[in-house]
């Protein structure tokens, strides 16, 4: 198992080499690699929902608590190829499964979903059985059951009709299993039958695809073309990746995306201090969540936009429950485009709630905490951990009547040595931050203090966030970052040297075309490298550190 | 005594050993000795089943105001450590264990957790080797009983676990004691005292379901590659837990004197982070625990009171626990940080609280506490400098009579893995030596056996 996590870290650092920033780890020489091998990943929460409702309709609930993601260099789309399932973990799948099995039974969805009974033609149902796990099998699994599985089902369902005193009870069973088994719940590659060794089938590459642009199982018309084999030629695979960007669907792709680059999920267990941070609440941060991928599909899929305008947007989605936060009136109920005035320190990601109250204490700010997210996150940089024995004692002392500023007390850091390393990285970013509180609310004083927001971005001096921004939208380290971060995305896997040529390919491409998320995603759908299993390394050289989320350092 | 242990013994075997097992996995295994008859010979040789959990609390404690001056017996209590006063008895202090680094680096908060659970100082849980020593024991113990371990914790978040299979597999907490209630005491709960018992013939077709699912394995591993295997084998693993956990809910079980299904707890308002809501919660997951063991739900579990680098605040403050042991001035009059003894003290106060709980529950001739072994550990000893040496472990139950209580070992810098090696040993592991490097160890901590 370590072998595959120091791959999975490895990728965290070969991640970076293109951009120079950790030099040590580009020299590790190219380890051998394994014959190619297919992808194994567990679906995410909101792949398995996505699942059921492609499966059964959105009329059924899922309802209940999922084993917890892993993040990966950052992300659970890369995690999602390290994980396996616990005893408690599958418990839960186990009884989520019950709930949805339950529902599809029920008297309101049974004609629509099951649609046959036993009857005088089929008097044990084995008609019926075979039908409904043939349908159920192919949305489920994402290709059709082999002769032996439906062979089995309908023998599982007879089985336990019997036992159960009634068809459906039967029928039901089988489903659960279904909903538990891994062909459900992993995505496993199945190698091409013919074609070159590390060729993958017309259903895993309909998988593939439409995991990357809806975060989604392929519908009725993507297994269909993966049916025809359609998918294998150029112009085939071109036809499906035109309709699936065009339809609406699309939109929970991209989402799904930046809800795992940002690391928003993290909302969820977000907690502020009800004393200090009033205008904060649930509710409040799950708006905010909302508003952050409704700004970026706005401008990235609606506006078919750059995505360094994300940084500069004055277009910020808007809801009722954000209006104390922003300090903005919101009549309109459900969500508009709220457009900031010229001048008004909100403007661009940088500036929203959600970040800004993520990486933040509970009951104050963190410009060293902010400083670090972004660096990793939005620069693909890697911070140190803090030293174990770091002598706070000259640091902070909130009620420090000379030094009354976050900077000022910060600043002081900087005079040790040791500290400064990272914190200049970290804390000159997130100074310039200081004007938006712990909750993300604007104030321009501390302690009655004017708050100072300059600081240097790669050498160049800034004032204020919207200088900042400026300079994000300008600066091809942040491209270059998003690139990689989408290619593992859509990979599952962290960067090998042998990757390095796809991925210039990719830069260059998304900067010619005017850095449009929108052909970035195409580009990686219709590359067929995309469609490849993965030679991985064997003897990786290096381990580079990704701590949870939940036990990151804080200061 | 002997008149309940003969009746419970009958009455196992009765229950036990007369029913057809139909499933091919060991689950009724830990019941059994090698000729399948005895009860229970290898847990701890007692006659009641011996659990074992873990408690956790963060930020250590500051040495000069919890380390006791006394060994043995009778040990006297600094301030920090007098909240456990009315347990004293039942707890052991094990002080000057040392975390080795072996030259790697001490990664704040995760250094030394991770050599307490593992035997081996890991800069990342990612980077791990091995199982945490709690899982090797719920893997001795616990896959006879509805749920191998119990994982809880009380800050509202599942990924607060230091239990791991490996890197990457965490045991995922339930996070709120209304979850917990749910998951033991919901509708697929059987009152082991009731009298009526019939098999429900749904255990019998989600098992035979499941041994569909399982029927994939052999084709499914040839597929893939070896790291992918082995992930693969663990989801396996867990599906043949489950037809364990389904073939018990076929048989009547042994009855339990001391279980009551509890109602169900009404959540408690405020703010999960104010040192006082935890608490509270804290009592109420304790008791649920309590009942989920005495019921014999489980044998095995890990109560989070607190995240490594403590998140605990008193709200209102700008300043949290964590945040106030680097950043609190000491006091030059007290001679320590006022807010991080508070902490501290707060938490040996949740931790008397959950000693005296498991205590208050009747079994056999004693309480639920002498038939477990906890262990309780932070990941720090002094937080303000993230020292690994001196991390502070206390102890509590009898296991059954194989443990002996209420003293104050010093480790005099001997590694902390000895600690987690004579755990396994008391709770019945076949493992002679245990941890990495110069933490590993195959000295068990004998002052502590009875």
């Amino acid at each position: 198992m370590s072998g595959k996590l120091s791959r999975l870290a490895l990728a965290v650092a070969a991640g970076l080499a293109g951009f120079g920033m950790v030099g040590s780890t580009t020299s590790f020489g190219g380890p051998s690699l394994s014959a190619p091998q297919p992808t194994v990943r567990r679906l995410t929460e909101a792949q398995y929902r996505a699942a059921i409702a492609e499966a059964f309709g959105p009329g059924i609930e899922v309802v209940g608590r999922f084993e917890p993601d892993m993040r990966v260099g950052g992300l659970a789309a890369v995690g999602a190829s390290a994980v396996s399932i616990t005893p408690a973990g599958f418990e839960q799948y186990d009884a989520i499964a019950r709930h949805i099995a339950e529902q599809v039974f029920a008297e309101d969805h049974r004609a629509e979903l099951v649609g046959c009974a036993p009857g005088s033609e089929d008097p044990d149902g084995a008609r019926c059985a075979a039908s409904f796990v043939t349908r159920a099998g192919l949305r489920l699994y994402r290709r059709p059951l082999s002769e032996s599985q439906v062979r089995g089902a309908v023998a599982r369902t007879i089985a336990g009709a019997q036992k159960l005193g009634g068809f459906d009870a039967g029928l039901q069973a089988v489903l659960v299993g279904m909903l538990t088994s891994p062909d459900f719940l992993f995505r496993i590659d199945v190698p091409a039958r013919a074609g070159a060794r590390d060729a993958i089938d017309s259903y895993s590459k309909a998988t593939r695809l439409s995991f990357l642009l809806w975060n989604a199982p392929p519908d009725d018309a993507l297994l269909a073309a993966a049916a025809s084999n359609s998918l294998d030629t150029p112009e085939g695979l071109r036809t499906q990746v035109d309709r699936m960007i065009a339809s609406p669907r699309f939109t929970e792709g991209v989402r799904a995306f930046f809800d795992d680059f940002l690391q928003l999920r993290d909302i969820d267990n977000l907690s502020k201090d009800a004393l200090i941070y009033p205008a904060f609440s649930t509710t409040v941060a799950a708006a905010a969540r909302e508003q952050t991928l409704r700004t970026i599909t706005d401008l990235l899929v609606d506006n078919k936009g750059d995505y360094r305008d994300l940084f500069t947007t004055r277009r910020f989605a808007m809801t009722r429950a954000l209006g104390p936060i922003y300090n903005v009136p919101v009549t309109a109920s459900g969500w508009s485009i709220y457009e900031f005035p010229e001048g008004d320190p909100r403007i661009g990601l940088l500036t929203q709630a959600s970040l800004l109250a993520l990486h933040s204490h509970p009951g104050r700010t963190s410009p060293t905490l902010r400083g670090k997210s972004i660096r990793e996150t939005l620069l693909c940089q890697e911070i140190s951990p803090p030293p174990a024995n770091v002598n706070f004692a000259v640091v902070q002392d909130v009620n420090n009547t000379t030094l009354k500023t976050t900077r000022q007390r910060l600043e002081a850091h900087l005079s040790d040595e040791e500290c400064a390393s990272c914190h200049k990285a970290t804390d000159g970013l997130g100074l310039s931050l200081e004007q938006f509180d712990g909750a993300g609310s604007f104030r321009s004083t501390e302690h009655d203090e004017p708050i100072d927001v300059s600081g240097k971005f790669d050498k160049v001096p800034f004032s204020g966030v919207a200088a900042l921004g400026q300079l994000f939208h300008d600066s091809p380290k942040v491209s270059q970052c998003l690139v990689s971060t989408v290619w593992r995305y859509a990979n599952g896997r962290t960067v090998e040297v042998s990757d390095r040529p796809e991925l210039d390919t990719l830069n260059a491409s998304f900067a010619a075309n005017g850095h449009r998320f929108v052909d970035l995603m195409r580009t990686i759908a219709l590359d067929p490298r995309f469609y490849l299993m993965p030679r991985v390394p064997l003897a990786p050289s290096v381990v580079a550190a990704d701590p949870q989320p939940s036990r990151r350092g804080r200061s | 005594m002997t008149k309940t242990v003969s009746r419970r013994n009958f009455l196992l075997k009765g229950a036990l050993g007369g029913a057809a097992v139909t499933v091919g996995i060991p689950l009724l295994d830990c019941f059994l000795d090698g000729n399948g008859t005895a009860f229970a010979a290898t847990l701890g040789g007692g006659r009641l089943p011996v659990r074992f959990g873990t408690w956790f609390w963060g930020c250590g404690m500051i040495p000069e105001r919890w380390v006791p001056q006394a060994a043995g017996t009778g040990y006297d209590l600094p301030p920090q450590l007098a909240p456990i006063k009315a347990v004293q008895d039942r707890v052991s202090v094990l002080t000057g264990f040392d975390v080795q680094l072996d030259g790697k680096a001490n990664l704040p908060h995760i250094s030394g957790n991770t050599a307490v659970r593992t035997g081996e100082a890991s800069d990342t849980w990612q980077g791990i080797t091995g199982p945490t020593f709690d899982v090797l024991i719920s893997d001795a113990i616990g896959s006879g009983s509805y749920f191998r371990a119990l994982d809880l914790s009380l800050d509202g978040n599942p990924q607060t676990s230091y239990s791991f299979r490996n890197g990457s597999s965490m045991n995922a907490s339930i996070p709120s004691p209304a979850e917990l209630y749910q998951k033991i005491f919901g509708p697929d709960f059987h009152d082991p005292n009731t009298a009526d018992f019939k098999p429900d013939p749904k255990y019998m077709v989600r098992q035979s379901v499941l041994s569909g699912v399982s029927e994939e394995r052999s084709a499914l591993l040839r597929r893939v590659g070896a790291d992918d295997r082995s992930r693969l084998d663990q989801y396996f693993t867990s599906v043949r837990e489950m037809e364990g956990k389904l073939a018990l809910q076929l048989q009547k079980p042994p009855p339990a004197e001391a279980c009551v299904r509890p109602e169900a707890p009404v959540a408690i308002k405020g703010d999960i982070t104010d040192l006082g809501v935890r608490k509270a919660n804290h009592k109420l997951m304790t008791q649920l625990l309590g009942m989920a063991l005495a019921c014999n739900q489980t044998r095995a579990f890990n109560m989070n009171f607190d995240t490594a680098a403590a998140e605990l605040r008193r709200a209102g403050d700008t300043t949290g626990y964590h945040q106030s042991t680097h950043e609190e001035l000491i006091d030059r009059e007290l001679g320590y940080q006022p807010t991080v003894d508070k902490f501290a003290t707060g938490s040996m106060e949740a931790w008397a609280d959950f000693v005296e709980t498991l205590s208050a529950i009747r079994e056999g001739d004693g309480t639920l506490l002498d038939n477990m072994l906890v262990v309780a550990h932070s990941e720090v000893s002094f937080a303000k400098n993230h020292d690994v040496t001196g991390i502070p472990v206390m102890l509590a139950g009898r296991a059954g009579g194989k443990v002996k209580q209420g003293q104050h070992i010093r480790g005099s810098g001997e590694p902390i893995s000895r600690i987690g090696l004579t755990a396994q040993q008391v709770m019945g592991v076949p493992v002679d030596s245990w941890g990495r490097g110069a933490m590993r160890s195959n000295r068990a901590v004998a002052d502590i056996l009875a």
